[in-house]
């Protein structure tokens, strides 16, 4: 029962959270001196006062500030996020055609991040105070150090420029025509149509931005994996599998990872939401058509519906997988009881 | 003491080095630039790294090299100005949530675990361009974002705090609710806040060129990193251009997470006999 009330709870804060995230912006972003009627229309419009009345009356802009945010907030009840300033299309729809591109990139990285992180955490925690042991630490601060839009940049310039053994910037060649769109996931995608070399083609441009935006991440499993790790051996019951007469191969992969996973977990979870706002640089840098520049284009032009519906979108996700990680923290870790 | 930890761990030696090797470049920059950080010289633009241009030139022929020494200044003032803005914003409002308790508290902590889920960086960008792109704002647009992590860390150490015997000796003599705030819990609360703001410090350094690459700092010709790095970009056949201030950031924040990683392993008593 104790889970049902913790998941309610959380859902309870969830829309909570959404009508904050948009009163957030909405009122940050309607105070400030930056004028949308002159970031939205030309310079030689802005002189033209019908011009400027049209667009104020469309947008709702000549409303008083409670009463245009009750009129979003209504439409957004509906699923409606209003329409794009810049894009001049619904915001919903913008969302729907970039996210795929965000999500297949964010999934690829965090399972890089994993894979690598768990293992040089694990050599670490085992090696622990090697030479062995002070690089994989040394390569996990560098990880969670290094700027990724400069990583970005180098990458393209060593293994695109100057080796031509990766792909360059975007989701595919320009000679390929994307896939036909299923779940707009174009490795999935093309699969899915049997079309292998265009497969091939998506992975390849996948793992470039794949590796930068999960150095974060992997740097922090790396980190945690190692000191939870080195916890756990500290414990009795390692003791007692010595005692028994176990290989150290045996304890660590029976006894020791098991129970040291359980933090990982976690950092999984925050990990996930840092590559989603990570997200914005990578995308930039490597012409990613996905979220990230959608909301950077949004920002710049102060096209507000964009970024509230980009906002609101991230929030719900950072939400959502936090809620999931808690749930299998509970799964994993019986002690952990929902409060 | 320092000295003593220093030869047992080599990372945090590292990490000390550099730090301060950045701090006196930043202090003594002006004095050992070769060139002017602004001085064009459209004759030798584009030019490769070579002993009269350590690190080459850029577009406008301007000597990078003494602007990422120049550009040490901005970084550093900028991490310094979040950090300690931000974690003194997060120590009051937590203080205060935390002392008050109560329904006070449980909004005043649902306002920051709200700005904690906003994708940070994207309400940064948002109140950066809607204020205009300049210093100030970037920093005001990143203090916004960062305060909550201290907020909570305050708070915790609050609530732990206020139910200590002399916060009720001092309540029994009679002071008011500002005095017993100020006088006896803030001072005991205040350390892991500070130290979570020291291990934040390359953080801020990273979003703070982030920002920039994106356009949202000082308007040019201000030598910062990531503006210079977005140069880089911009001028993509010219690799030096953005390659040499990147690495600048880069050693910059991996100086200051040497520092913070070793900092948590001797803080955190399971871990303690590494240092």
């Amino acid at each position: 029962m104790g889970l049902l009330k913790y998941i309610a709870r959380r859902l309870l804060f969830l829309a909570f959270l959404v009508i904050g995230v948009s009163m957030v912006v909405f009122f940050i972003s309607h105070s400030v001196p930056s004028d949308p009627v002159l970031a939205n229309l030309s310079q030689r419009n802005i002189d033209n006062q019908e011009m400027v009345d049209a667009f104020k009356t469309k947008w709702g802009l000549d409303k008083p500030l409670p009463t245009q945010y009750f009129i979003y907030v209504g439409n957004l009840v509906k699923g409606d996020l209003g329409t794009s300033i810049r894009t001049q299309r619904p915001v919903m729809d913008d969302l729907k055609k970039y996210f795929p591109a965000t999500i297949e990139l964010a999934i690829f990285s965090i399972i890089i991040a994993i894979f690598f992180g768990m293992l040089f955490g694990i050599i670490s925690a085992i090696k622990r105070n090697s030479a062995t042991d002070q690089i994989i630490r040394g390569i996990s601060v560098v990880g969670v150090s290094v700027p990724s839009f400069w990583l970005g940049l180098m990458f393209l310039l060593l293994f695109y420029v100057k080796l031509g053994i990766a792909p360059g910037p975007g989701r595919i060649s320009p000679y390929m025509m994307p896939p036909v769109a299923v779940t707009n996931f174009y490795v999935i995608d093309a699969l899915w149509a049997g079309h292998w070399s265009l497969a091939w083609d998506a992975m390849q441009h996948l793992f470039l931005p794949g590796l930068v935006l999960g150095s974060f991440t992997m740097g922090l499993i790396t980190r945690t994996t190692r000191s939870s790790l080195l916890e756990v051996m500290s414990m009795d019951f390692i003791r007692t599998a010595r005692a028994k007469g176990l290989t150290e191969k045996m304890i660590i992969m029976r006894h020791a990872l098991g129970n040291a996973l359980i933090p990982v977990v976690t950092v999984i979870g925050i990990g996930f939401g840092n590559l989603l706002g990570g997200m914005v640089l990578v995308e930039t840098i490597f012409a990613w058509p996905g979220i990230g520049q959608y909301a950077y284009k949004a920002a710049g032009n102060l096209d507000f519906p964009a970024i509230i519906g980009v906002s609101i979108l991230i929030s719900i996700n950072y939400v959502a997988i936090n809620l999931f990680v808690d749930i299998l923290y509970g799964i994993l870790d019986p002690r952990v009881r929902y409060k | 003491m320092l000295l003593r930890i220093m030869k047992n761990n080599f990372l945090f030696s590292i990490g000390i080095i550099v730090c301060i090797l950045w701090i006196v470049i930043a202090i003594v920059a002006p004095l050992i630039t070769p060139y002017s950080y602004l001085g064009q010289d459209l004759a030798s633009r584009f030019q490769a790294p070579s002993s009269a241009h350590w690190f080459g030139t850029d577009s406008i022929g301007r000597d990078v090299f003494s602007r990422v020494l120049i550009g040490s200044r901005i970084s550093l003032i900028a991490g310094l100005a979040t950090i300690t803005l931000a974690s003194f914003i997060g120590m009051i409002y937590g203080g205060i949530a935390g002392y008050i308790g109560g329904l006070t508290d449980e909004i005043m902590m649902r306002v920051s675990e709200m700005v904690m889920a906003f994708p940070g960086i994207i309400l940064a960008m948002t109140i950066a361009a809607a204020l205009g792109p300049s210093l100030y704002n970037t920093l005001l647009a990143m203090v916004i974002i960062w305060w909550p992590n201290y907020a909570r860390v305050m708070r915790s150490m609050v609530i732990a705090n206020k139910e200590n015997e002399y916060v009720e000796a001092a309540k029994s003599l009679g002071a008011s609710h500002f005095r017993i705030f100020f006088h006896e819990i803030m001072p005991n609360s205040l350390g892991p806040v500070l130290v979570l703001a020291t291990l934040d410090f390359g953080n801020a350094i990273l979003l703070f060129s982030g920002l920039s690459f994106l356009g949202l700092g000082s308007p040019p010709p201000t030598p910062e990193w990531g503006a210079m790095v977005a140069d880089g970009v911009l001028n993509f056949n010219y690799w030096w251009i953005g390659a040499f201030p990147g690495l600048a950031i880069l050693t910059m924040a991996v100086g200051t997470n040497f520092i913070g990683d070793s900092l948590r392993d001797f803080l955190d008593p399971r871990l303690r006999k590494e240092l």
